[in-house]
C-alpha cells in the first residue's frame, strides 16, 4: 500500500482536530481533539518508518526500529499528560461547576 | 627656581578651591586673608623668579604631557622669560592690593557671598596666569577662557540684578566671539606649522608664506579685539562696570584686556611678518582709541568715564604693536595697570564714601572729605593724561613717537586723542573733588575717608604710577635709560632683525613730545577751569548727546544684530521647536499609546482564540515557506 493513504488519512485526522480544538467549548472535547492530533502524528511516524525501513537497511542501520520505539515513547508521554489533564478538568469542575473553557479567561488579567 | 613656576597659579588656585568650598564656614577676615594671602605668596614667587630672569636664566618648564596624538604633542609647559615674568609681576603685584583694597570695599556682604567674591577673584588671577604663562597657544588659550569665565562671574556679582546679568553675558558672549578666532588660529596653525609651542611655531614662521601668516594673525587678532575690547568687540566693557569697583580695577588694569596686547606681543614675529595685520592691528587700534575717547568727554558716570578711557588706552596699545613698538605697547600695559587700578580704586572709595553714587553731577568738591583719595585720584590723572615725569608720559611718548615713523596721520590722530584724554580725564577729576558738594545733606553727612584697608593700595599705586615710567627714559633725556627696552629686547629680538626701527632724531623727539605735552597742558587748564566752577548738568544736546549716547554703537548692534537673532529664536522657537520637534517627539508617544490599546485587544484570555492565531500564524509561515524556499 502506498505512503500517501497513510498521509492522506493522518492529515484528515489532524485537521478534525485542530478544528474540534478551535471550536468546541467543552474542556473534555477539546482534550480528545488534542489526543487525535497527537496519534494523527504517531499514525505518520509509524507509516514513514515502515515505508523507510526498507531503503536503509543497507546502511546497516534500522530507523524504522527508531522511529517505531519514539511511537511508544509518544503514547506513554500522552498517557502521563491525559492524567494531568484530567486532574486539571476536575480541579475546574470543582471550582467552576462547568467545563466550559471560554469561561475561564483568567489569563487575561 | 624656575622649577618653581609652577606654584606661581598654584597658589590662586587653592585660594579659590578653599575659600569657594568652605566659603559657608569660613569668616570674612580668614576669606580676606586667604584670598589675599594666596596673591602676595604668588607675587613673592614672581619676585624671584623675576631676579632670576634678570640674572639671565630662562627657559620652558614642561609638568606634563597635555594633549598627544598623531605627530600633534602640546606640552602643560610654562615659558619663563623677560615678557612673562614682567606680566607675572603687574598681575600678582596690582592684583594683590586689588585684593587688599576688596576686603574693606565689600566688607557689607555676607560671608557666603565675600568667600565667593574672593574664590572669583582668585580664579580670575589664575586663569590670567596661566595665560601669560602658558608656553604654547592652547594653555594660554585655557587661561583665556577661564579670563572670560571669571570676567562673567564677577560681572554678574550681585545676580539679582537682572541688568547687571545682561552685562555679564553680554561680556561672555563678546569674549565668545573673540575666542573663535582665537580658536581657528590655533587649528590654522595647527595645520600649517603642526605645532603650537611658542618656540617652535616662532623658529618655523620664516617658512610660512606672507598669506598664512597675514591669516593667523588676523585671526589672533579677532581673538584679541574680544578680549581686549577693540572695535568691533569693545561695547562689554563698559558695560562690565555692572561688576564691583574692585572688579573692574582687576579687569581693566592687571588683567583681562592686557591679554590681547600679550597675545600680540608675544607673537610679535608673526605679525613683523605680516605687514596687511600690522596695519589692521594699528587702524582698529587709532579707531578704537579716538572714538573711546569721544564718548568719555560726555560721560557722566564716574566708572564709565574710566571704562571709556581704558577702551581708548588699549587702543593706543594697539597703535603702538601695530607700529612695531612692541616694547612701548607692554610698557604701556604696565604703566596704564598702575594708574588705571589707581583710578578705578579711586572711583570705588568716592563711590563707598558717596553710598554707591556713581553719578558725578551729584559729587563735587570732595577734596575736603577726602583728602588721601583726591590726591592720589589727581596724581592718577596726571600720569594719564601724560605729563612728564609722570609714568604715563614715557610709555604714550614711545607708542606716539613709533606712530610717527610709521605714519604721520596716526601720530596726529594720536596726539588728538592724547588731548581728548586730558580733558575728559579733568573734566572727571573737577566736576567729582573740586567747586561745591551738590548732594543731599544725609550724603553730605555720611562722607568719610576709606579705611586705611582702601587707602594703602590707593598711594603704592600712587607712588607707582608717578614713578612706574622712569624704567623706560627715552635715549633723548638719559643715555641707556630705557631699562625696559633692555631688558625685553630678547623677546622682540626677532622681530627687529626683520625690520629695523628707526628711532627719530632729537630734534623731532623733542618736538613731538612738546606737542602732544602742550597739547595735554592746554586741555587740562581747560578742563579744571571750566568745570570745577560751573560743572555741565544738563542733558547734553546735538553732538554731545550722540556722544552721551556712545554714538549710538549699542542701539546699532541691538537693531542689526540682538533684534534680528531675537526673532530668529522666536521663529525656531514657535515653529521648529513647537510645531517641528514637539509635534514629532508627543506623536511617537501618542503612536504607541494608541497601538498598544489595539495591541491589549489580543490578549482576550480566551485560549481558543489564542490557538486560533497560532495555527493562523503556522498556516501563513507553511504557505510562506514555499515562496521562500527558490
Amino acid at each position: 500500500m502506498p505512503v500517501n493513504y497513510y498521509i492522506f488519512v493522518s492529515i484528515a485526522l489532524f485537521c478534525i482536530g485542530v478544528i474540534g480544538v478551535l471550536t468546541r467549548r467543552n474542556a473534555i472535547i477539546v482534550f480528545m481533539c488534542i489526543e487525535l492530533m497527537l496519534n494523527a502524528v504517531n499514525l505518520l511516524l509509524v507509516a514513514f518508518s515502515k515505508t523507510h525501513q526498507v531503503v536503509n537497511t543497507v546502511t546497516g542501520a534500522n530507523p524504522g526500529i527508531d522511529a517505531q520505539i519514539f511511537v511508544f515513547f509518544i503514547m506513554v508521554v500522552a498517557a502521563a499528560e491525559v492524567s494531568v489533564g484530567l486532574a486539571i478538568i476536575v480541579m475546574m469542575y470543582r471550582n467552576t461547576h462547568s467545563v466550559d473553557i471560554n469561561f475561564l479567561n483568567r489569563l487575561k488579567h | 627656581m624656575s622649577q618653581l613656576v609652577f606654584l606661581v597659579p598654584l597658589f590662586p588656585l587653592l585660594g579659590f578651591l578653599i575659600n569657594g568650598l568652605l566659603r559657608n564656614q569660613l569668616s570674612k577676615s580668614a576669606t580676606g586673608f586667604i584670598g589675599s594671602g594666596a596673591i602676595l605668596a604668588s607675587f613673592i614667587v614672581s619676585v624671584m623668579l623675576f631676579l632670576d630672569v634678570k640674572a639671565g636664566k630662562t627657559g620652558v618648564v614642561t609638568l606634563f604631557d597635555f594633549i598627544s596624538f598623531g605627530n600633534i604633542h602640546i606640552p602643560f609647559a610654562f615659558q619663563v622669560d623677560q615678557l612673562s615674568s614682567l606680566f607675572l609681576l603687574i598681575i600678582t603685584g596690582v592684583g594683590f592690593l586689588i585684593h587688599l583694597y576688596s576686603t574693606a570695599y565689600m566688607h557689607e556682604e555676607a560671608p557666603p557671598h565675600f568667600a565667593r567674591y574672593f574664590s572669583y577673584l582668585n580664579l580670575f588671577v589664575f586663569s590670567m596666569l596661566l595665560l601669560v604663562l602658558g608656553a604654547n597657544y592652547v594653555i594660554m588659550f585655557i587661561g583665556w577662557e577661564g579670563v572670560g569665565l571669571c570676567s562673567y562671574l564677577l560681572i554678574g556679582f550681585w545676580f539679582k540684578n537682572n541688568e547687571f546679568n545682561n552685562a555679564a553675558k553680554k561680556a561672555f558672549v563678546m569674549n565668545r566671539i573673540g575666542d573663535l578666532g582665537f580658536l581657528l588660529a590655533i587649528f590654522y596653525l595647527l595645520a600649517k606649522v603642526g605645532t603650537v609651542n611658542f618656540s617652535e611655531v616662532f623658529a618655523h614662521a620664516p617658512e610660512l608664506s606672507v598669506a598664512t601668516v597675514t591669516i593667523i594673525t588676523l585671526l589672533l587678532f579677532v581673538g584679541a579685539t574680544g578680549k581686549s575690547a577693540q572695535i568691533p568687540l569693545y561695547t562689554w566693557l563698559p558695560d562690565a562696570m555692572a561688576g564691583p569697583t574692585p572688579v573692574s580695577a582687576l579687569i581693566h588694569a592687571a588683567t583681562m584686556v592686557t591679554a590681547g596686547i600679550y597675545m600680540i606681543a608675544r607673537s610679535n614675529i608673526l605679525y613683523t611678518m605680516a605687514p596687511v595685520s600690522q596695519s589692521v592691528v594699528a587702524i582698529v587700534g587709532l579707531v578704537t582709541a579716538v572714538l573711546a575717547a569721544t564718548i568719555a568727554l560726555k560721560q557722566n558716570d564716574i566708572k564709565k568715564v574710566l571704562a571709556y578711557s581704558t577702551v581708548s588706552q588699549l587702543g593706543y596699545m594697539f597703535l603702538g604693536l601695530g607700529a612695531g613698538a612692541y616694547t612701548g605697547a607692554v610698557f604701556h600695559v604696565m604703566t596704564h595697570a598702575f594708574f588705571k587700578a589707581l583710578l578705578f580704586l579711586g572711583a570705588g572709595s568716592v563711590i563707598h564714601a558717596m553710598h554707591h553714587e556713581q553719578d558725578i553731577r551729584n559729587m563735587g568738591g570732595l577734596r575736603k572729605y577726602l583728602p588721601v583719595t583726591h590726591i592720589t585720584f589727581l596724581l592718577g590723572c596726571i600720569a594719564i593724561a601724560g605729563i612728564p615725569p609722570f609714568s604715563g608720559f614715557f610709555s604714550k611718548d614711545e607708542i606716539l613717537a613709533a606712530a610717527y615713523e610709521t605714519n604721520k596721520i596716526y601720530w596726529v590722530i594720536g596726539v588728538i586723542t592724547a588731548g581728548m584724554t586730558a580733558f575728559y580725564m579733568f573734566r572727571l577729576y573737577a566736576t567729582t573733588f573740586l567747586g561745591k558738594f551738590r548732594g543731599t545733606p544725609e550724603q553730605e553727612h555720611h562722607l568719610h575717608e576709606s579705611p586705611a584697608a582702601m587707602t594703602i593700595p590707593l598711594v603704592i599705586l600712587a607712588i607707582l604710577a608717578v614713578a612706574g615710567g622712569w624704567i623706560g627714559i627715552p635715549e633723548v633725556f638719559m643715555k641707556d635709560g630705557h631699562w625696559l627696552e633692555h631688558f625685553l629686547t630678547p623677546v622682540f629680538a626677532a622681530s627687529y632683525k626683520l625690520k629695523e626701527v628707526h628711532a627719530a632724531d632729537h630734534s623731532t623727539e623733542y618736538m613731538l613730545m612738546a606737542v602732544s605735552v602742550g597739547l595735554a597742558v592746554i586741555a587740562i587748564a581747560y578742563a579744571v577751569n571750566r568745570f570745577s566752577k560751573k560743572p555741565d548738568l544738563q542733558e547734553a544736546g546735538g553732538i554731545g548727546k550722540v556722544l552721551a549716547n556712545k554714538w549710538y554703537v549699542d542701539e546699532l548692534y541691538d537693531t542689526i544684530i540682538v533684534k534680528p537673532l531675537n526673532g530668529l529664536g522666536k521663529v525656531l522657537d514657535n515653529i521648529i521647536e513647537k510645531s517641528g520637534i514637539d509635534w514629532l517627539v508627543n506623536g511617537v508617544g501618542k503612536g504607541v499609546q494608541y497601538g498598544s490599546r489595539q495591541l491589549r485587544l489580543l490578549q482576550s484570555g480566551q485560549v481558543g482564540s489564542y490557538v486560533l492565531l497560532m495555527i493562523a500564524g503556522m498556516i501563513i509561515l507553511f504557505v510562506l515557506q514555499f515562496f521562500l524556499k527558490k
